[in-house]
């Protein structure tokens, strides 16, 4: 269980937040998808366009989204700070998640977590561990904002945050030579015969 | 061993069109119109014939579970809920089926929701799974412009709504009443049962919450017969099966493979081996992180199936397989998934939220040895005294890693005390 306050005294608070009108309509499509009265299911939905929207999620953001979906703030900031995707205070550009639960460390992801640290300055990246990103028979792996970097060693994360350095967008999936999750070097199944 | 012509997924690795046409070709969407003509009771009929077990990591048969939605939809709705919140270290088996096949999940959703008279299904899919939920979204627009989901979907004379839900990243979700929790809006927090989701799930009305792998195999199923799945595998432990293998493995992968394949034969033949040669295996987790691990003895012939499994006190779980060979320092190994509960726990119940910290930094202290001989037995108790004792099965998770831990490599934690004491007293 995590200890975070969905008001960290060392962030620059922001006075106000408004959705753009893009932004908005993409929050109303949202709120669509439940029965009328249960909008307050959309919240995980409209916090994450908010973050979206700003780039991380002040204050100011989950009060606004309390008064669209007629929650009280509260309840809006126990979500906020209950799930880990929400970041509550500004973070670099790219977001390096590392894993490193058993299956991405017993594959090396000390040395991927030491490469990602050492990028990290706050601007163009921001480092978190993160606990198992669900993509375990590809590990080491990095989420670096919404894509997957898979099948990582300490060369191929430092050539993937030079390209992005380079302000290039490398391909996300396996850094060695593989089709998705299937046995590198060759299938076992589904060979089409 | 498995031919292709017995694999459900057959886009499992994307090399194929994962959009309607590519999945129209191999197989999906045919004729579904047929399968809900035969009705609610055959349908749930076959699937229990099959012996599809739940593919979740509890293995509770899936036909039955669609069995106890009441009868008649009286004053309240009924819900189909599809646990895509993939956590379970070790497992990654329902992102391939979202980002790979996604039409599978969502014809296997028009049919579980048909089955259980429900208008409407949500998906809720780990936030993490961006791109994968991108997938399942196109995916059900293509459905709704061919007219396969929405009003009268594939002209069965059924409405079924179908909608993705993200997460945002918290394992704890996965529990199917935290799941419904966070599907309403709040923390993900579990309910007590009863009562259970059949009786009061989403916004109080009759819900079935089912892993991704048990939608989506159900309409091959029912086209291809439940014999056919049944025949499949062993007794009571039927089908086939997605296994994701991970770990000291030459090549590391997800496959399908037959229910009660052998652990040896599935690491051989399918990722070319345990690093170094299956004498170099030290331990293998064979079910995700909440399964106590196998010792190599054990490994040597175990089948991977739920009963086999149990016998060993252990469990088939998601399938998720992590090697461990003899390289591996396994206390630190059993100590991460301590971290792991630890940093999970909803905080709700006090065994387990008071439990999985004390159990994690005596598990660290473990690691190097620095504790006394009688702890061991102080943290098997205590990991007795969170088992059982929480509204939900993390408790229990967190206990069961240590508890192998403990009964399978006991004289590797006491070699690191007395190695510790005695170096100490040397100096």
């Amino acid at each position: 269980m995590a200890m975070i306050t969905a008001d960290p005294k060392d962030v620059p608070q922001v006075e106000s937040f408004s959705f753009t009108p893009e932004y908005m309509a993409k929050v109303e499509e949202q709120i669509a998808h439940y029965p009328p009265g249960r909008q307050a299911s959309a919240v995980i939905a409209v916090l994450d366009l908010a973050q979206r929207q700003q780039g991380w999620l002040p204050r100011a953001a989950m009060n606004e989204v309390a008064r669209i979906l007629d929650m009280a703030p509260i309840r809006v900031y126990e979500i906020a700070t209950f799930y880990t995707m929400f970041q509550l205070r500004p973070k670099g550009k790219y977001l390096l998640q590392v894993c490193t639960t058993t299956p991405c460390w017993l594959r090396g992801s000390d040395a991927v977590m030491k490469a990602c640290q050492h990028a990290a300055d706050g601007e163009i990246f921001s480092v978190q561990e993160v606990e198992c990103l669900g993509a375990c028979v590809n590990a080491p792996v990095v989420q670096v904002n919404d894509d997957f970097y898979e099948d990582l060693d300490e060369a191929s994360i430092k050539k993937v945050l030079d390209a992005f350095r380079r302000g290039e967008t490398p391909k996300p999936g396996p850094q060695v030579d593989r089709q998705t999750s299937a046995p590198e070097g060759g299938l076992t199944t589904l060979k089409g015969e | 061993m498995l031919g292709d012509k017995d694999r459900i997924f057959t886009n499992l690795y994307g090399a194929q069109d994962w959009r309607l046409a590519g999945a129209r070709a191999r197989g999906a969407w045919d004729n579904t119109k047929a399968i809900l003509d035969k009705g609610v009771d055959w349908i749930i009929d076959e699937m229990k014939k099959s012996g599809l077990r739940g593919r979740g990591g509890a293995g509770f048969p899936t036909g039955m579970k669609w069995s106890f939605m009441p009868k008649e939809v009286k004053d309240r709705p009924h819900y189909l809920v599809v646990n895509a919140d993939e956590s379970e270290p070790g497992t990654c088996k329902d992102r391939d089926i979202m980002r790979h096949d996604p039409h599978l999940l969502i014809e296997g959703c028009l049919v579980a929701g048909f089955a259980m008279r429900a208008h409407a299904g949500y998906i809720y899919v780990r936030g993490e799974f961006y791109n994968e939920a991108q997938h399942l979204i196109a995916a059900i627009k293509e459905a709704y412009d061919a007219g396969l989901l929405g009003k009268n979907a594939c002209g069965s004379g059924w409405d079924f709504d179908l909608y993705v839900h993200r997460g945002a990243g918290a394992y704890i979700c996965g529990e199917e009443t935290a799941l419904l929790e966070s599907l309403e809006g709040k923390k993900g927090m579990p309910r007590l049962k009863p009562p259970f989701p059949a009786g009061a799930g989403l916004y109080g009305c009759p819900t079935t919450v089912n892993n991704v792998e048990s939608i989506a195999v159900a309409p091959t199923i029912l086209r291809r017969g439940a014999a056919w799945f049944a025949g499949i595998g062993r007794p009571n432990n039927t089908g086939t099966k997605l296994f994701c293998i991970s770990g000291h493995v030459n090549r590391p992968c997800n496959v399908e493979e037959e229910m009660g394949i052998p652990l040896r034969e599935l690491i051989e033949r399918h990722c070319g081996g345990v690093r170094g040669g299956w004498d170099n295996l030290l331990a293998v987790i064979p079910g995700g992180a909440s399964v106590p691990l196998l010792p190599k003895s054990i490994c040597d012939t175990v089948l991977m199936d739920f009963d086999s499994l149990r016998d060993q006190r252990s469990g088939l779980g998601t399938a998720a397989v992590i090697v461990m060979d003899k390289s591996t320092d396994v206390v630190k190994a059993i100590a991460r998934l301590s971290y792991f509960y630890k940093h999970e726990s909803c905080g709700q119940c006090t065994p387990c939220r008071e439990g999985t910290g004390w159990m994690w930094r005596v598990m660290e202290r473990m690691v190097t040895g620095n504790a006394r001989l009688e702890e061991i037995d102080a943290l098997e108790d205590v990991t007795k005294q969170v088992e059982g004792h929480t509204i939900c099965a993390l408790g229990d998770a967190a206990a069961w890693p240590i508890q192998g831990l403990i009964r399978h490599f006991r004289p590797e934690m006491e070699r690191r005390i007395r190695a510790r004491t005695e170096k100490l007293a040397a100096e």
